[in-house]
């Protein structure tokens, strides 16, 4: 059986759970086997879960599992695998399928692959790796397999799935070794990390003053902001808005890049986006290698063009 | 304060990368090795902690004799002894085990690596330790401050950060932001040379994934270009081609 850990937030399915869903769901097809969603904590809406490809759910609830610890989830996660037979565990590369995978992988006996982006069959799967420069087919053995899929690798399907709800009681109590003192979520902004659209820009702004037209275009578009590495090194804006080999690694459906001429460490990052727009005054600059659509100028003439198309269409 | 810091070599950021033998394996020729960036961060939050506290920053490195450069480097910015496990670890899972393996019977108050390696980006390894040494794990962190037998790190967690209290011992993996890396100085560089870097042989030699094989992205077609006196076109284009507005 497939198990997939699903994350949630204020009750609802995290988007990048549906795509591990998927993700599972098409696995246990391709294996002849079903597809089990594993939803932890008393407040996640299990009701969608049949729809995005679930077969069965486990609700687990019980001591330790009221906030999100490595240790906690891990030995939740590994316990309803094991106690049900699973062969497969599917986690979201989010920062919590990151924390919980490694362990669940140990307890479970398992191998382990990461940085999944596709599923090549029952045994192996492409995988990202030299930061996205490259991609390797890697062959996993053993009787129980896990696995972290990439965010925004996986179309999301929909399916008609029965997606009954098994509750589960448990007390994990033992394994919880960390504590969360507080959580400090950012807001009114989309998290990089889960955003579709990025609008992203680079010295070729001239200094952190000049950034309002970016939040603006972003915020038109319904996008997140982000940043090259030279920018987040003088300040110009914070390091959680950087994006490259040592940044943030993203694959957005739309990447438009302001003023970044796209070195290799930059494009390692950002490469996987779906349709990347370059805006630069250098027609040299290698971004445009990269990139889908191209303009060749000045960032301060050409952005305020965009903003106000986008707020023409927005608009009408 | 005894702190463990598990560093990997991997190529320069600025390595373009390709394959050998049939796209089965890296081409390491002409290659820079460099340490992890992470890894580097995790080293320079670990001197910082033991300079203000006391203790000792030991190193382990799981790779053959041509990894010996990147580890003294890694002990000239200021680790004070250095451990080689000496194979090519096939995946996170063997190279947890390697390490767990060759540090057996010491006892470490920290360990502290990267967030993942830029080569194979796994993130596996502080997971796994964590989980084979009963250890707290605290992953993907910015802030590390130890007190009275405690750690309290802020983390990454999807959409802000979290601030995270766990007893010692604890199994932290550095993201950037978490210190500024120290470049060794002339006088560590000496020094280097003359501090202990121990050998140890494997006791396993078993992963169960194997990287049959490599490709490289597609290359892109070529790119539409826009006049910038139509700039708003753009806009248009990315709404009617590519329905993404």
């Amino acid at each position: 059986m497939v198990f997939v850990l699903v994350e949630s937030e204020e009750g609802k399915i995290k988007k990048y759970s549906q795509e591990a869903l998927t993700y599972g769901a098409d696995l246990a097809a391709a294996t002849g086997s079903s597809c089990a969603a594993i939803a932890i904590g008393e407040d996640t809406d299990t009701s969608d879960l049949g729809n995005y490809g679930a077969d069965k759910v486990y609700h687990v609830t019980g001591s330790g599992l009221e906030a999100f610890s490595p240790g906690g989830y891990a030995t939740a996660v590994a316990d309803v695998v094991s106690n049900n037979g699973g062969n497969y565990v599917i986690v979201s590369g989010s920062y919590t399928g990151k924390s919980v995978a490694p362990k669940a992988a140990v307890k479970l006996n398992a191998a382990l692959a990461t940085g999944v982006v596709a599923m090549t069959d029952g045994n192996s799967i492409r995988k990202t790796c030299f930061s996205n420069k490259a991609f390797s087919k890697v062959s996993m053995s053993g009787d129980v397999k896990v696995i972290t899929v990439v965010p925004n690798s996986y179309e999301i399907k929909s399916y008609d799935k029965a997606g009954s709800v098994e509750s589960v009681s448990t007390d994990v109590g033992s394994s919880v070794k960390t504590k969360s003192i507080s959580i400090d979520k950012v807001k009114g902004k989309i998290p990089l990390t889960e955003a579709e659209l990025v609008v992203s820009a680079g010295r070729g702004l001239k200094g952190p003053e000049n950034w309002g037209m970016i939040e603006e275009l972003a915020d038109v578009l319904g996008a997140a902001t982000a940043c090259s590495k030279p920018v987040s090194d003088m300040d110009w804006r914070p390091h959680s808005e950087h994006v490259g080999q040592t940044g943030i690694t993203i694959k957005p459906n739309l990447y438009i890049a302001v003023g970044i001429s796209g070195a290799i460490q930059h494009l390692a990052g950002v490469s996987s986006s779906k349709v990347i727009c370059v805006i630069n005054t250098d027609p040299e600059a290698p971004f445009f290698k990269a990139a889908d659509y191209g303009i060749v100028g000045d960032a301060f003439e050409i952005v305020p063009k965009l903003l106000a198309r986008a707020k023409e269409l927005k608009a009408s | 304060m005894n702190i463990l810091v598990g560093i990997s070599a991997v190529p320069d950021t600025t390595t373009k990368i390709s394959f050998v033998e049939n796209n089965t394996k890296f081409n390491t020729e002409g290659v820079q090795f460099i340490i992890n960036p992470y890894d580097e961060l995790a080293l320079t939050k670990a001197l910082e902690i033991t300079e203000a506290q006391g203790g000792e920053v030991t190193i382990i490195t799981v790779g053959d004799a041509s990894v010996e450069p990147v580890m003294r480097k890694a002990l000239a910015i200021g680790a004070q002894k250095a451990i080689r496990v000496n194979t090519v670890a096939k995946d996170g899972m063997h190279a947890a085990q390697c390490i767990k393996d060759a540090i057996a019977g010491q006892s470490y108050d920290l360990i502290l690596t990267g967030r993942e390696s830029i080569d194979y980006n796994g993130g596996q390894v502080a997971g796994i330790l964590s989980e084979m040494l009963d250890m707290s794990l605290i992953n993907v962190v910015t802030s590390i401050e130890v007190n009275d037998g405690k750690v309290t790190a802020v983390r990454d967690i999807d959409g802000g950060r979290e601030t995270v209290e766990a007893s010692l011992p604890c199994v932290l993996s550095a993201q950037k932001e978490l210190c500024e890396p120290r470049i060794p100085n002339m006088r560590g560089i000496m020094q280097a040379r003359m501090k202990p870097l121990e050998v140890v042989e494997p006791s396993v030699d078993y992963s169960a994934t194997n990287y049959d094989s490599y490709e490289l992205p597609a290359e892109k077609g070529s790119v539409k270009l826009i006049e910038a006196n139509n700039a708003e076109e753009l806009i248009d284009l990315l709404r009617t081609e590519k329905k993404l507005i």
